[in-house]
């Protein structure tokens, strides 16, 4: 072995991030000291990031099966049936630490990895939505990480060729230290052609293809592993450098390589590089496998056996070719000049051998590596929970004028349009972007089908703050229903779990309630996860961001003619307000925008009422029976009603009356699930009733479009009558003025 | 250099998509070219030179080469694009969309250069063209003053030339599209890049090279959002059949 290398001892081991027990476990196992290469390796697949250590048990909870899935949880991506022999590929993963250490590079690689987790499954990637989550917007620092994290994205997405369709941006204090970025991916492949990351077939090559190995990132998943101190930017060689031409290219020489049939198994080298794919895809089927690191590709000189398998250069793959076709292979990369070397070969007897030249550098068994520990830890109800749910919104005063409080709601940065960052991504390369960004769901067509995919992500971490478990099930009826309006049956789902320490009971009690309230949802509305990721360590100088679990959320369109949009169309259509009346501000965005509170208690969620809802909100969709279909979500049913108005290419007014009895700001301002705004022409409104009479859900209709203005009555008192120019001009600027 | 016929009453038009590496657009404009023209289209690999076989060659948006010396600067070199030349001189036509603008420019085949949008970002959104000049085999099918909408969808569109080669441009009605508000002003609120004059597309003497920021291949089905992309490649079909200056070859 290599002469220079560190001798490895407990606390080597320790400063590698692994524990003295799981030390003392490599020590047993192998029955000798692994080499310094070795630790490495085990430092880096034992990590919370590549292992989920601390969450994998608790994500057995969730429900992966259901009649279209493909391929659930456990390879690069999940797989969707979606008829005429087609299948969506999708999966969410977070790179926030990168992105707090540089914003820029730290998005573009997220975006970058997420792509590539998609075609290596043999999709081409459609469509990409990125969850972000900033601290203060008047925080200097919050406005460095927004045009860095949103020019990252679009960079590296623009040049790639893959329209960025959705997401959301959302503010809070707590995001200060740790930005979330969470980028989700959506691909195309035929149902008979998915690949997966496998290393099946003793004696067939493999192939280490696309960019050259470096020192850049080396670690990085260590680095997610870990909270952040005041130090945390001295961690920025760290981060991967993306290149998204070169991404481009392996793309399409992979695909183009993949149509051959030559391809067996392939994995994307993303945390913890090579190491990961070279003991992952042997573990999967039960091979091993005999690598040459001396034939890796790279573009640093003298780089040890340790940097080159932990090296997370980006744009590189691991391929397992069929024995005797190397040369296609080798000359479809060379036509789009990409590097394809055979570096070894899988084995049997389920060993990693690594080696240099004639030299084994580790040699250690791939189950040991890729199946790392996993923990219960003790979990414990925070104090702090008494104390939020007991606050009484209620006793705060009432808005003297609610035209001014509805003003400035709209304009805060949460609520805002978004346009400035939309109008940085390109929303529509590859032609089937059917509804822009803009609406409850983006919808893409499937083409050479009727069909079309809709798609959306969601995430409270107020909500979730508050009550975990309904927070977090509440997040997937969101998604759902914003799926659902857009006239998408739900079909599967994806979540990027984004908390802090797991080592603090409190924290993974916000986890295990929140998984819990993700599967009770997903059981209700038949949606199976098919894949995510979990993000632990969301800290800085121990400070936890809020709990916040993104879900994603594909749903399909059988026809996509049959599909709705969230604003208003024309004047004289009746709006109609489906769902129930209860309602809260507690978590609500008034209650934090207007007073800076962060407390009190969730509206009640029924999840059997939530799945006629949507039932009943796609029946009207498909009917052709809906002009509009908004969900009320942050701001209630007040700023659901002004995003009809203004969101289409012309504003539209509209008045409208909602039910006395409660205090007009909670009637206005309070959010709860299950609540959906569908317009219905004049000659149609019978039908329309028709069709809610059979739903069985509670209903009722609130106003009518039209005009110029926007007119609020609760009971007989009118609360807000003012111009829709006036609300659309405080909603239209009001991002770029806290940020640009 | 074999021309494309009226065939009975089908028009045919023999198009070639340019691949070169990053090229994003390329499926976009085969898809409208094949699925909404009926025409027949290939792909071109950016090393063929070999256009023979084609009436009409298209340069679609990407980041070819990855742009990373300046938009279009590798591409415009590239054998393909040199290939073009003769093939240009011949009379066939080329229509260069986005990146494909920008690749023209830095090969010469038009004047000018695109630059960095004055907004120092990205912009992909829907704008309005006014026409300028309605007698090009592009925009035949139009009137001067008509307004299309279409989208664009880049980071370097910014249209410059210096002002003896603008004077030259306009003297020739040389510029073809401009960014204008709906009812047809060229403003300054409507220029969405800070293009010179609010230039948006401009074509060659002869008439047979045409550039444009804007994606036609974007707005070429009512599912998409609008077809106006389409009255472009109608001009260009109807030409097959019109007074023929379209095949003086």
């Amino acid at each position: 072995m290599t002469g220079a290398e560190p001798k490895v001892t407990l606390d080597l081991a320790r400063e590698s991030g692994l524990t003295a027990d799981e030390y003392d476990r490599i020590l047993t196992r192998l029955g000798r000291e692994p080499t310094y290469t070795e630790l490495g390796l085990f430092s880096a697949l034992w990590s919370e990031h590549c292992a989920y250590k601390h969450s994998r048990i608790l994500l057995g909870r969730l429900p992966t099966q259901g009649a279209r899935v493909l391929q659930g949880p456990g390879e690069n991506a999940g797989a969707i049936d979606i008829g005429d022999g087609w299948a969506v590929v999708f999966k969410m993963e977070s790179h926030n630490h990168p992105s707090f250490i540089e914003p820029f590079q730290g998005a573009a690689t997220g975006v970058g990895g997420i792509l590539r987790d998609i075609f290596t499954m043999g999709a081409r990637p459609i469509a990409l939505l990125d969850s972000l989550r900033f601290g203060d917007p008047s925080d200097s620092k919050t406005r460095h990480l927004v045009t860095g994290v949103v020019s990252g994205i679009s960079w590296y997405g623009n040049c790639f060729g893959c329209p960025t369709v959705g997401g959301e941006i959302a503010f809070a204090p707590e995001y200060a230290g740790n930005p979330l970025v969470n980028v989700m991916c959506l691909g195309l492949v035929r149902a008979d052609q998915i690949l997966r990351a496998r290393a099946e077939g003793v004696g067939n090559p493999v192939f280490y293809v696309g960019n050259k190995t470096g020192r850049d990132g080396i670690h990085g998943a260590t680095m997610a592993s870990a909270t952040f101190d005041e130090h945390a930017e001295e961690r920025r060689p760290t981060v991967q450098v993306g290149d998204p031409f070169t991404e481009k290219l392996l793309l399409e020489a992979c695909l183009e390589a993949m149509r051959t049939g030559a391809v067996v198994g392939i994995q994307d080298m993303g945390a913890a590089g090579l190491a990961c794919c070279t003991s992952e895809m042997p573990a999967r089927a039960g091979t091993g496998m005999d690598v040459d690191l001396s034939c890796v590709p790279q573009r640093e000189v003298a780089m040890t056996p340790y940097e080159i398998l932990l090296s997370e250069s980006q744009e590189r793959m691991l391929l397992v070719v069929a024995h005797g076709r190397e040369e296609e292979i080798k000359r479809i990369f060379a036509k789009w000049e990409l590097d394809a070397v055979e570096i070894g070969r899988v084995t049997a007897g389920g060993t990693l051998t690594a080696r240099r030249g004639g030299q084994v550098v580790a040699h250690v068994p791939v189950d040991l590596l890729a199946d790392g520990p996993k923990y219960t830890k003790s979990i414990a109800r925070p104090a702090w929970q008494d104390e939020v749910e007991r606050f009484d919104p209620l006793t705060l005063p009432e808005p003297p004028d609610y035209a001014a409080a509805l003003i400035e709601l709209c304009g805060s940065p949460t609520i805002a349009s978004k346009e400035w960052t939309c109008r940085q991504y390109d929303q529509q390369v590859g032609t089937n972007t059917l509804v822009l960004p803009g609406s409850d769901a983006a919808v893409l067509r499937v083409k050479g089908t009727r069909r079309a995919l809709a798609v959306a992500t969601d995430g409270n971490g107020r909500q979730v703050f508050l009550d975990p478990r309904r927070g977090a099930a509440m997040a997937v009826c969101e998604a759902a229903r914003n799926v659902s309006c857009a006239g998408g049956e739900p079909v599967g789902l994806t979540d990027c779990m984004n908390f802090g320490s797991p080592e603090r009971p409190e924290i993974l009690w916000q986890f295990s309630e929140a998984i819990e309230g993700i599967a009770e949802s997903c059981r209700a509305l038949e949606i199976p996860v098919v894949g995510g990721n979990v993000s632990f360590y969301n800290e800085t100088s121990g400070r936890a961001i809020l709990p916040t679990p993104i879900i994603g959320v594909v749903g399909l369109l059988e026809d996509a003619e049959r599909r709705a949009t969230q604003w208003f169309k024309g004047a004289g259509h009746r709006v109609a307000l489906l769902g129930p009346e209860s309602v809260s501000l507690g978590g609500s965005e008034y209650l934090w925008s207007r007073y800076r509170r962060l407390a009190g208690r969730l509206a009640p969620l029924d999840l059997e009422l939530e799945r006629r809802v949507q039932a009943a909100v796609r029946a009207v969709v498909r009917a052709g029976l809906a002009t509009a279909a908004h969900d009320c979500s942050e701001g209630g049913v007040a700023v659901a009603l002004v995003e009809c108005c203004v969101t289409g290419r012309e504003p539209v007014g509209c008045e409208a009356t909602l039910g006395a009895g409660d205090r007009a700001d909670l009637v206005l301002f309070g959010e709860g699930p299950s609540r959906v705004l569908i317009t219905v022409e004049a000659p149609r409104v019978r039908e329309f009733e028709g069709l809610m009479a059979e739903s069985a859900i509670p209903w009722r209709w609130i106003g009518t479009t039209g005009g110029a203005r926007l007119t609020l009555r609760v009971g007989t008192t009118t609360l807000v009558d003012t111009a829709v120019d006036r609300v659309e001009r405080a909603w239209r600027s009001g991002f770029e003025r806290h940020l640009a | 250099m074999p021309r494309a016929e009226p065939f009975g009453k089908m028009l045919v038009m023999r198009f070639g998509v340019v691949v070169f590496p990053g090229t994003w657009s390329d499926c976009d404009f085969h898809y409208v070219i094949s699925e909404v023209l009926h025409q027949p289209v290939k792909y071109v690999w950016h090393r063929d030179r070999d256009l023979h076989d084609l009436d009409c060659v298209i340069l679609p948006g990407g980041f070819s080469y990855g742009d990373y010396l300046r938009a279009g600067a590798i591409a415009g070199r590239s054998p393909v694009v040199d290939a073009l030349r003769d093939f240009v001189a011949q009379g066939g036509s080329v229509l260069g969309s986005c990146n494909g603008f920008q690749i023209l420019c830095e090969a010469g085949l038009l004047p000018g250069a695109l630059t960095r949008n004055e907004c120092l970002q990205y912009r992909c959104q829907s704008t309005h063209l006014v026409v300028d000049n309605a007698d090009t085999p592009f925009t035949r099918g139009l009137r001067p003053g008509t307004v299309l909408t279409m989208p664009i969808s880049h980071g370097e569109g910014k249209y410059y030339a210096d002002p003896e080669t603008l004077r030259e441009l306009k003297a020739r009605s040389g510029i073809v599209f401009r960014y204008a508000a709906a009812d047809g002003r060229v403003t300054k609120a409507a220029n969405p890049n800070g293009s010179l004059e609010n230039i948006a597309g401009i074509v060659n003497p002869e008439g047979n090279v045409l550039g444009l920021m804007p994606h036609p291949e974007r707005a070429a089905e009512s599912a998409m959002g609008g077809t106006d992309g389409l009255l472009l490649f109608q001009s260009l079909l109807g030409s097959l059949v019109e007074d023929g200056s379209f095949l003086k070859r």
